[in-house]
């Protein structure tokens, strides 16, 4: 059966003739609201096949709901969403043999072992008997965890459990695995190796993964991106595609009256100045030949500098107008915010 | 992507059935138990300390009263306390519902192609054989209480028992099923289930109740599981011990009560909600 290419129902009859054959995932004109608030608001996007596509948003802009609908929990308000070619509403059952999911949440059982697990997880997906054996030995190898397949998963690393996560997420050969805040709770080793696999998974077995986060420096790993800010879709495309759009080079200025700076230096130098807490931000081209200029033109003002090349937060900004981070340490309690934000 | 994807095995059956999750979620659910000592020490040791602290308790306060006779009461309260093992250990067993959905295990299973019905059969059967094993094994002191069981009585309290836990854990899963948090499962247990069982004939006979008191009884199907399993344990027990309904009309009762309660938590766990928790 393994080696059956006819028994895989990857293009089945029921797939609307609509769907592209380049887009795995179509997302369309996605709305949901809960009793007080609205989390999406009207979101369409593609993802291409063996791509490494990533939903980036602070908490609260919806991604989760995003994630939650792609993965058959929840019913979106309205919009559709379909993943190879099935409706995330109308055909949860089919879709669901078709898509593996990592949830932010624990989902391994500590007090089974790392073998048992997998037992368990390749039954819900009507695996069984020599073949699930077989299975679960090549992902745990897989993963590196092959020697310690009898042991409970309580007394497991983080790292290593994430890895059993994984695991079962890709038991039974998705062609989508979605993951939500994956790296969540690991250190820098765990979650450069999870991003290393995430890459390999792409490119050998050509599965397409979607990954929410809100760490900028893993939407940069990403080969294209969908940014989200309150409920609403603010950018879509490759991260090198988004900073470029923004040109030139970012300033900020650290200046005791921003507000008052900002406004002298737009009626000077005629460019935008936006205030951002206690700096004055530009986006200019040429940065380094306007930075004496403005030195220059407000002696003793400005407390502190910086020229830097634009980054995604920069088009965060640049689309929202606010910060990605708008309370301070919000980024800082990433762990604690997992709990609030799942109960939401 | 027919092509690209070509070269994986198509390792997921078309259909997954009910039996096989409902197998795996099973067997989690047992081993689980068994993995946490406490657990197992807690249910057993619980209800015999109750059962023989209250019982010799109750029993000389009340000793005055014809209900005891030369009856001990502790006989009496032999079938209600292992009413409240099952009891126990079948809600307890439920709460693991709460606690799967509060962590990311529930999930997992809700995103696999796995019928609900299968969630439910799984989950609950693993309840009731925890359960009943459980009350099972509380037989060993019967012979304590001068209980002497033929194989056919003994065959039917153990349809009793499963009756009554299969009954038990549905009612705990459906409890459970819409709760995110196990303090308020607490709260239902004391408000709710507690009374259930104090009011099930367990303590005291539902002859010697008021009369309102008794109409609850008669509503409560916990009654009917205590009633069937007194009579089957002293077939020959003096008046005192008011049996009001045949076995038979016990064990129906009980059956309705198990099948009612499976089909509201079917019915509860099938919803597909716009809300972030299932």
């Amino acid at each position: 059966m393994t080696s059956n290419p006819s028994a895989i129902a990857l293009a089945p009859p029921e797939a609307p003739a609509t769907q592209a054959n380049s887009a795995v995932i179509a997302v369309r004109g996605l709305v949901h609201r809960y009793q007080d608030r609205t989390a999406l608001n009207g979101v369409s996007f593609d993802v291409r096949p063996a791509e490494l596509f990533g939903l980036l948003g602070p908490n609260g802009s919806g991604k989760t709901t995003l994630f939650r609908i792609l993965s058959t929990l929840m019913v979106p308000s309205s919009g559709a969403a379909t993943i190879v070619g099935l409706d995330a509403v109308r055909q949860p059952g089919a879709l669901r043999r078709h898509i593996g999911v990592v949830f932010q949440a624990q989902s391994v059982d500590l007090k089974l072992t790392a073998y048992e697990n997998l037992w368990h997880q390749g039954h819900l997906y009507g695996l069984r008997g020599p073949e699930l054996k077989k299975r679960i030995e090549e992902i745990l190898t897989r993963v590196g965890l092959l020697d310690r397949a009898g042991d409970r998963v309580e007394t497991f690393s983080g790292g290593m459990q994430r890895r059993i996560e994984l695991a079962k997420g890709l038991l039974h050969h998705p062609e989508v695995l979605l993951l939500d805040e994956p790296t969540t709770g690991l250190d820098p080793g765990a979650r450069r190796d999870l991003w290393q696999y995430l890459q390999v998974l792409r490119d050998e077995e050509h599965v397409s993964v979607i990954v929410t986060t809100h760490l900028m420096e893993e939407a940069e790993r990403c080969d294209r991106l969908a940014i989200l800010n309150e409920g609403n879709l603010v950018a879509l495309g490759t991260p090198e595609e988004l900073t470029r759009e923004i040109g030139g080079d970012v300033i900020l200025l650290e200046a005791r009256d921003p507000q008052s700076l900002a406004d002298r230096i737009r009626s000077k130098f005629h460019v935008d100045a936006s205030v951002m807490d206690t700096h004055v931000r530009l986006e200019i081209e040429s940065g380094h030949r306007f930075v004496p200029d403005v030195v220059e033109a407000f002696p003793g003002e400005i407390q502190s500098l910086s020229v830097s090349k634009p980054t995604l937060e920069d088009v965060f900004i640049h689309r929202t107008g606010h910060r990605f981070w708008n309370e301070e340490g919000e980024a800082a309690a990433e762990t604690g915010q997992k709990k609030k934000a799942k109960k939401r | 992507m027919a092509t690209q994807t070509a070269t994986l095995p198509a390792a997921v059956p078309a259909s997954v059935g009910v039996l096989l999750p409902a197998f795996t979620l099973w067997w989690r659910e047992v081993v689980r138990f068994y993995r946490q000592r406490a657990r197992v020490v807690g249910v057993i040791l619980s209800p015999l300390l109750f059962w023989i602290v209250i019982g010799s308790g109750f029993g000389t306060s009340f000793r005055s009263g014809q209900a005891a006779g030369q009856q001990n009461y502790l006989d009496y309260f032999y079938p209600g306390a292992l009413v409240m093992i099952v009891l126990f250990t079948a809600i307890f067993t439920m709460m693991s519902v709460i606690e799967d959905r509060n962590e990311g295990f529930l999930l997992s299973v809700l995103v696999a192609p796995v019928p609900r019905t299968a969630i439910v059969l799984g989950k609950v059967l693993g309840g009731t054989t925890l359960a009943a094993i459980q009350g099972l094994i509380f037989l060993v002191f019967s012979p304590f209480v001068g209980i002497h069981m033929t194989l056919a009585s003994f065959g039917l309290i153990v349809l009793t028992v499963f009756l009554v836990s299969f009954a038990l854990t549905a009612l705990g899963f459906a409890i459970a099923w819409p709760m995110d948090s196990t303090q308020a499962f607490h709260a239902i247990i004391n408000l709710f289930l507690i009374p259930l069982w104090l009011l099930s004939g367990a303590l005291f006979p539902l002859s010697k109740a008021s009369q309102w008191i008794r109409w609850i009884m008669y509503a409560n199907p916990l009654t009917y599981g205590v009633e069937a399993l007194r009579t089957l344990m002293y077939p020959e027990a003096p008046s005192s011990f008011s049996f009001e309904f045949s076995l038979t009309a016990s064990i129906l009762t009980l059956v309705l009560f198990a099948l009612f309660m499976f089909g509201l938590a079917f019915v509860l766990a099938n919803r597909r909600t716009t809300k972030p928790a299932a």
